[in-house]
């Protein structure tokens, strides 16, 4: 799948993709959105990007593994927990520290639930893509 | 309006069971991605179709009073995912099945659990055209 | 809390004795005898007739508790345990200088010394069976101690089986005896043995418990693994073949001698199995010449004397059962480790091949004969006094004479064991030996030589063990306090005959061993149908049993695996439904609307799935079947899963298609018709079931109490607004959690297995 209509047509793709990734899982608390969606269109955009050009530009564009990502998003996910243990309530009761912000712990999750999506979509696609 | 989609989950359970039960495995992978649909479906319509509102609190009220039920669509989004993820590492298992046993039938593929001494008619026939 | 203190003691410092043993050192005789002293301490208390209770609370819901008591012959056994096991410690740490896996060794007969003093010191019946079956795992894994040699192997099985199988029928038993007295308090059954003993379960629990003492106590025809068990090391058999475990079945038995003593089932198991035992363990003895195997059948016989003197009803019983008890463990532990000696420094351990062994180890032989003496019941030894009160006690019974014959056959057999070990070694004329032997060093000298001069000392001084262990231990066996002065010269009575007529008939065999005992080994019935054959074929049969079995539900088709499963499933599904009653169906009213394209749309695109011709239809059809239920959930206010479909089925065909390619995808679906019909026939009834589930539900009023909670909660509580997210990051984020989990376990496992199959492909091209 090596096409120049793709190559080049990804490359504005990328960019646009895991922009609107992002916004979708910033706005998920309050409308249709989250984690789980951003991830996998930050996932669809790096993958429309890497399709055409093989895993090695993958690992380039990411600078790490794929498997890295799923760390990391657990790691997240469960320190989004912590907090509540401090304050001797049950594990994962998300926490509102400023009064007037809507920014919780629930966003320290959503991100891991996101880095977990991406991870995991493009360690399978890793494997399919050209080396 | 439910009842007709009971019907169509039973239709796609029906068909994802019969691939399921197919010998070539790329089959079983067909069978799968519908069996996950089905699934989701079915959560989805015991969970009622009441409401073509999304289940979204308008800003500045403090609650909901009807929309959409939120419950099985939360249960779903993740099994969305999930379904997406045994899929692929089907796919994978069965790619590597086929790297190392060169086929792709089920009732080939004997390393975990090889044929009794006394083979069957039928077994030594797959052993053959394998 | 002094006696869950001790066997918590001795479970936590197993590893630290494992580590002095794997250097071989004497002082890890130190913590049994720690152990040792501390019963002695407790001693005196009991011998003036008290018991000491403690309770503490375990699981209270069901009236479990870890109690423990300790009374007269808990302390007994409890004392054996400690004090033989310091001799054997330290008889082992010479021993088994220089071989292999010591640190587990060691570890595990710790391990095994104190599930045994937990085993006689609980006080309720639950605790007992724990620390019951923890004796026997522990003899498992002793047994099995060179697991490289196949007799080894099948040994260690045989005795963990047979064992098992009888702490199982043990645990049935306590369980209907837990229930019946309404308790598991062993203190208060023995105080509510009347009405127990009157319950019409009686019976049952009886059978039950005494099947499970025969086990562990090697009792006829569940004998054979106790001989077999002697390939164990030398210091194993001693201590858990002779001395203290085979030992635990007559102390359960002696536990609730009171509670059944009187009953007549218990008198007739107990006094039949009990002579039989005795009958086989003598004959079996003159068969053998390997000195463990003989020893191990004259232990067989002692176990049958003592399940049949708690059979016999009374006193004088009981008084005999604690003397037979303790002048067994003190002799037979003894010329164990004397044949262990003289297997250690010869080299064999065939007593048809040694002879003259006293001039190169005298000391040897002075123990071996000090020890043979108590064996084969004579003055001035103790076991004088043990045999003449099982002869007293034989005499007394109902039904005495025939008690007595087998008792005078038995200790005949016992007189010809002991001159065997202790004599026909050491005496006549020197024999070629693999090594040239010598007398071993104290450490594995000491332990026989106390053992020995205990033997002696109790004889010529009974009043030292008598009235502070004998009579408390045999005043808990009665269930009464009593009283008894232990004597080893009781006069010129029909014992002293009987006594004298065991020795002429002992000595009489004695001479003509070598011809009794070819003859003897030469009935090929007793080696091709006794029940160690028979164990075996039991062994053979159960295995192909269970070959078939397996052939059948296990054929190694995927298919057939998956059809299984499918058919039961649905076949359960569809049977309840249709049995519970009251089925309805929901009204179809309304079902044309826009929805119905939908559904219609989902039945074709799913069908055409299952009539593709190639791969590449099929994922282009499930592909429609996907866009489809997207398009569901976005008529149907659910954006987030329309757009999380959309995304996922694309992913999932830029996946598909990419391994378009790497494999054969002329997809001719090789079923044949038959099979083909048969998958319909499953297929078709997976559906149907699944359809009249759904409509059942659909039936049914909806219960909306929870989604109405998350209607009403989320802002408040949560500050979100789309309600989907925050059930996922918020009310259920542990679930959440769980899933990411799982998702990203299955892409790093689905790596795993690339893994391992590029490293393959390149050794291939290699």
């Amino acid at each position: 799948m090596n096409s120049i209509i793709l190559q080049t047509t990804s490359r504005l793709i990328l960019p646009a993709a895991l922009v609107f990734s992002v916004y979708v899982l910033l706005r998920g608390h309050n409308e249709p959105g989250g984690g789980f969606i951003g991830g996998l269109i930050a996932a669809a955009g790096i993958a429309v990007h890497a399709i055409p050009r093989g895993r090695t530009a993958l690992f380039a564009m990411l600078r790490v593994w794929p498997k890295t990502l799923i760390g990391a998003g657990i790691l997240l996910a469960i320190i989004s927990g912590m907090p509540s243990l401090l304050l001797s309530e049950p594990f994962l009761t998300h926490q509102w520290p400023f009064a007037s912000l809507p920014i919780g712990t629930t966003l320290v999750f959503d991100v891991g639930v996101y880095l977990v999506v991406i991870g995991s979509v493009l360690t399978f696609l890793s494997y399919y893509l050209e080396r | 309006m439910e009842p007709v989609f009971a019907i169509a989950f039973g239709v796609m359970v029906a068909v994802a069971a019969y691939l399921l039960m197919s010998r070539n495995v790329l089959r079983i992978v067909l069978g799968l991605l519908v069996l996950g649909n089905a699934a989701n479906l079915s959560i989805f319509t015991a969970g009622r179709l009441e409401s073509r509102v999304p289940p979204l609190v308008p800003a500045g009220e403090a609650a909901l009073a009807g929309g959409a039920n939120p419950l099985p669509q939360a249960l779903i989004l993740t099994a969305i995912v999930i379904s997406f993820a045994l899929v692929a590492f089907t796919v994978v298992l069965f790619e590597s099945a086929h790297r190392r046993l060169g086929t792709l039938d089920a009732d080939a593929m004997r390393e975990a659990e090889p044929l009794p001494q006394a083979t069957t008619k039928k077994s030594r026939k797959v052993e053959e055209s394998a | 809390m002094i006696l869950l203190a001790l066997v918590m003691f001795a479970f936590a410092l197993a590893p630290f004795v494992g580590a002095i043993g794997g250097r071989s050192s004497p002082f890890v005789a130190i913590i049994p005898l720690l152990l040792f002293v501390a019963f002695c301490v407790l001693l005196p208390e009991i011998a003036e007739g008290g018991t000491l209770l403690e309770t503490h609370r375990w699981i209270p819901s069901i009236g479990i508790a870890a109690a423990f008591r300790l009374d007269g012959l808990s302390l007994t056994f409890a004392l054996l345990i400690s004090g033989i096991g310091c001799a054997v410690f330290l008889y082992a740490s010479a021993y088994l200088r220089g071989e292999p896996r010591l640190v587990r060794f060691y570890t595990i007969i710790t391990l095994f010394m104190a599930s045994m003093l937990g085993a006689v010191l609980a006080d309720d019946l639950v605790l007992l069976v724990v620390f019951w079956e923890l004796t026997s795992i522990t003899s498992f894994l002793l047994i099995g101690h060179t697991p490289e040699q196949e007799r080894s192997r099948r040994s260690a099985q045989q005795g963990f089986l047979v064992t098992v199988a009888g702490g199982l029928a043990m645990l049935a038993g306590v369980i209907l005896l837990g229930s019946v007295a309404d308790t598991f308090s062993i203190t208060e059954i023995l105080g509510k043995g009347e009405m127990i003993a009157a319950d019409p379960l009686a019976p049952a629990i009886i059978i039950l418990i005494a099947a499970g003492a025969f086990a562990k106590s090697a009792q006829a025809p569940l004998h054979s693994w106790l001989a077999n068990a002697m390939v164990a090391p030398t210091p194993v058999s001693a201590y858990l073949h002779s001395a203290t475990m085979v030992k635990l079945g007559v102390y359960l038995l002696a536990r609730f001698d009171p509670v059944f003593s009187d009953h007549a089932l218990w008198i007739a198991l107990l006094t039949g199995f009990g002579a039989a035992t005795m009958l086989t363990g003598s004959v079996l003895a003159m068969r053998e010449t390997d000195l463990k195997r003989v020893l191990a059948y004259s232990t067989i016989v002692s176990l049958g004397t003592l399940i049949m003197l708690i059979g016999i009803p009374g006193e004088l019983a009981a008084v005999a059962v604690v003397t037979f008890l303790i002048v067994h463990a003190l002799y037979k532990a003894c010329l164990f480790l004397v044949a262990g000696i003289i297997d250690h420094e010869t080299g064999t351990r065939d007593s048809s091949a040694l002879g003259g062994m006293r001039h190169f180890m005298p000391i040897t032989a002075a123990v071996a004969l000090m020890g043979g003496l108590s064996m084969a019941g004579l003055p001035p030894s103790i076991g004088f006094a043990a045999k003449e009160l099982v002869y007293e006690t034989g005499l007394a019974a109902s039904a005495g004479w025939a008690l007595v014959a087998v008792a005078l056959l038995a200790n005949a057999a016992m007189v010809v064991v002991a001159a065997v070990v202790a004599v026909r070694c050491f005496s006549g004329d020197l024999s070629a030996t693999p090594k040239t032997p010598h007398d071993p060093g104290f450490a594995m000298l000491a332990g026989p030589i106390v053992l020995a001069l205990l033997g002696l000392l109790f004889g010529i001084a009974p009043w030292l063990v008598g009235n502070g262990l004998i009579v408390p231990a045999a005043s808990a066996i009665a269930g009464e306090p009593i009283t008894f002065t232990l004597s080893l010269w009781h006069g010129f009575t029909p014992m002293l005959a009987l006594s004298v007529l065991t020795l002429v008939l002992g000595v009489f065999a004695y001479r003509r061993w070598s011809t009794i005992r070819s003859r003897m080994a030469g009935i090929h019935q007793i080696d091709d149908w006794g029940p160690d054959k028979l164990y075996d074929r039991l062994i053979i049969g159960l295995q192909s049993v269970s070959t078939w079995v397996t052939h059948q539900i296990q054929p190694g088709s995927l298919r057939s695996y998956v059809a299984r499963t499918l058919f039961i499933m649905s076949l359960a599904a569809f049977v309840t439904l249709i049995l519970r009653g009251g089925y309805e169906l929901p009204s179809f009213a309304n079902s044309l609307g826009p929805d119905l394209v939908i559904a219609i749309l989902l039945i074709v695109s799913s069908l055409a799935v299952a009539r593709a011709r190639n791969f590449v239809s099929g994922i282009v059809a499930a592909g429609m079947v996907g866009f489809t239920v997207a398009l569901l959930f976005l008529f149907q206010g659910a954006p987030d899963l329309a757009f999380t479909q959309f995304s996922v089925e694309a992913l999932a065909i830029i996946i598909m298609l990419a391994i378009v390619g790497r494999m054969p995808f002329r997809d001719r679906d090789s079923r044949i018709h038959k099979e083909r019909l048969r998958d319909l026939f499953i297929a078709g009834g997976t559906g149907v079931t699944a359809a009249l589930v759904l409509l059942a539900v659909l039936a049914q009023p909806f219960d909306g109490r929870l989604s109405d909670f998350f209607r009403a909660a989320s802002v408040p509580e949560a500050h979100g607004r789309n309600l989907v997210n925050v059930i996922l990051v918020d009310f259920r984020a542990l679930d959440t959690l769980g899933e990411i989990t799982v998702l990203g376990l299955a892409a790093i496992a689905a790596a795993a297995v690339l893994a391992g199959l590029r490293r393959a492909t390149a050794e291939k091209s290699k």
